[in-house]
């Protein structure tokens, strides 16, 4: 029997704000343990939250972005269950009433697919297990109270792969709303997976299963498809899924049960007596909507319509809102988009790969490569000089120049210069042009490789190209 | 509405309490009171009332995204039963 899978996953972004939803602590990443807390957020007795207004317009900009309904009405409720993250023995979300509600967002096929719901609450604190045996977790509030917003899906996705899609044009919308870092490995961004599988064409959903422990994109495609042929081995033996949280195991590759009490959670949610309700004024929502900026799609397209680009390149430069920024500063300095789209995705991010830096760590000053594309063009040095070069700007940060003089690097393009190299390579190298005329095209690379050598490596590729394509063809008997 | 011995002690272990049964069936005993009382608002006509998410009328109280100082490390640990690397020690906890 063939299965379907139906997906929907529910995402936890941390808000870039500079304080906690509900206390002025910073919410800074990385520093000591428990420098960043206070009553407030340790949940101290009498300590009385107040709600922290960037975190109401963070969560309308993601909801208006995502084509929500804005609530006109909203509050603030209690989550109630126990674990040492949590000092109040509460999380403070949203239940019945959230912010936004009834989104959408499309992928590349043109799929809808629907947001359920997006909601602000506050993050737990960290845990750190003590070494095996030794029995204790040692507890760090710094994020504690670090504001969140939960998007969840309705269960639209049908392949990893679409998941997967999903998540990252989820994470290009935030990137660009300025309203989340969206750093997976560091934890502002997060994801939890369900899924479950129904025999193809079929109405009714399947039992599902949550994954929980996705920490990058491709660790949400593998635990979606390992889940998928599990419970498919399952169901084509007739046996049946249990419905539990899973873990996904990225060392060994699959998902394993996470043990779980066997009665049901329950949060026993009520209103935080503590925390006034929200009444939106439509006129200020209608403020945000204004002032929301350029988002991937859009941008995309400008980038097609405005620049010429391939759909292929806009899709992939604008994919990252660093890099997209980079490419206009670019063009901004020497317009020549289709170069400079060529260098961005062929060299920028080659090097970036080999230092296993995202883009978002491209340093390399847009004026820099602008200066070089310009170099290029008029001739003075070659695209695999350039290239070279490039390496260094990248590396270095000095400016093309700098490294082209320090280097010495230059290009020859005087025809009666290089068509005298040319004809000495050729008397050296008979047997090379004997082999050419006979048909070994081939001879040509070497007689090209040769010539460079004698020019080191100055001589204009493209002029040489024609000048030895000349004099080779003079002689042919 | 009534509650049973068996519902304190699902209450009493969502709230990480522990009751003798003795203390199950007070309990149990004070509930049904309290739920008695709670039963008489029932008796109120609340057609076209609008449901209440607060008791206050205050709505809106927002505070400006402005970073204020935290409590100095050894301040924050000061209720800690244990304190190790500048951490709280809590019981070891696993999912």
């Amino acid at each position: 029997m063939k299965f379907e899978a139906v997906i929907g996953l529910e995402v936890h972004a941390e808000l870039a704000t500079a304080t906690k939803i509900f206390c002025g602590c910073a919410t800074k990443y990385g520093a000591e343990p428990n420098t960043q807390t206070c009553p407030v957020c340790l949940g101290l007795p009498g300590a009385l939250p107040v709600l922290n207004e960037k975190v109401v317009e963070y969560c309308l900009r993601a909801g208006l972005a995502l084509n929500c309904r804005i609530a006109d009405f909203s509050k603030l409720d209690r989550k109630n269950y126990f674990y040492p993250d949590l000092p109040k023995a509460y999380q403070i979300s949203q239940y019945d009433l959230p912010l936004c509600r009834d989104g959408f967002l499309t992928l590349a096929s043109g799929r809808r697919i629907r947001i359920t719901r997006i909601h602000i609450e506050e993050d737990a604190g960290k845990l750190i297990h003590s070494p095996e045996g030794e029995g204790y977790s040692l507890v760090d509030y710094n994020r504690a109270g670090v504001p969140l917003i939960e998007i969840v899906t309705a269960p639209d996705l049908a392949t990893p792969e679409e998941a997967v899609e999903f998540l990252e044009k989820l994470r290009g919308i935030l990137i660009y709303l300025g309203i989340s870092d969206c750093k997976m490995e560091e934890g502002s961004l997060r994801c939890d997976a369900n899924i479950s599988l129904k025999p193809a064409g079929a109405k009714h959903l399947g039992t599902k299963t949550e994954l929980k422990n996705i920490n990058s994109f491709k660790a949400l495609g593998r635990a979606l498809a390992y889940e998928i042929e599990r419970q498919s081995e399952l169901l084509a033996e007739g046996k049946t899924v249990k419905q539990e949280t899973r873990k996904w195991e990225e060392a060994k590759q699959r998902t394993l049960p996470l043990r779980s009490k066997e009665e049901t959670q329950d949060y026993r949610y009520f209103p935080d007596p503590d925390l006034v309700p929200i009444e939106l004024d439509p006129a200020y929502v209608a403020a945000i909507a204004a002032s929301l900026p350029e988002l991937p799609e859009a941008r995309k397209r400008r980038f097609i319509e405005g620049y010429k680009l391939p759909e292929y390149d806009a899709d992939l430069i604008t994919g990252s809102k660093h890099l997209a920024d980079f490419f206009e500063a670019v063009l901004k300095f020497y317009f020549s988009p289709k170069a400079a789209s060529n260098w961005i995705m062929g060299e920028v991010l080659r090097l970036l790969g080999e230092e296993g830096l995202t883009p978002e760590a491209l340093a390399v000053n847009p004026a820099h490569l602008a200066d070089l594309l310009r170099r290029i063009d008029a001739g003075e040095i070659s695209v695999s000089q350039g290239k070279t070069v490039f390496e260094k700007v990248f590396r270095t940060g000095a400016s093309p120049e700098e490294i082209i003089r320090a280097e010495g690097i230059r290009q020859i393009s005087d025809e009666a210069r290089l068509r005298a190299v040319v004809a000495q390579v050729l008397q050296t190298y008979p047997q090379s042009v004997h082999d050419y005329l006979n048909g070994k095209i081939k001879a040509a690379q070497f007689l090209t490789g040769q010539i460079m050598r004698e020019t080191k490596g100055q001589a204009n590729p493209q002029l040489i190209k024609e000048l030895l394509a000349e004099e080779l063809a003079k002689l042919r008997p | 509405m009534r509650v049973s011995e068996e519902e304190v002690r699902r209450v009493a272990e969502l709230a990480r309490l522990a009751f003798s049964e003795a203390e199950l069936r007070q309990l149990a005993g004070e509930f049904n009171r309290i739920l008695e009382a709670f039963a008489k608002l029932n008796e109120v006509d609340t057609t076209g009332v609008p449901p209440t998410a607060h008791v206050l009328k205050v709505k809106n109280r927002f505070r400006a995204d402005q970073i204020r100082p935290s409590l100095p490390r050894p301040e924050a640990l000061r209720n800690a039963n244990a304190v190790k690397d500048g951490s709280f020690v809590a019981p070891l906890v696993m999912e």
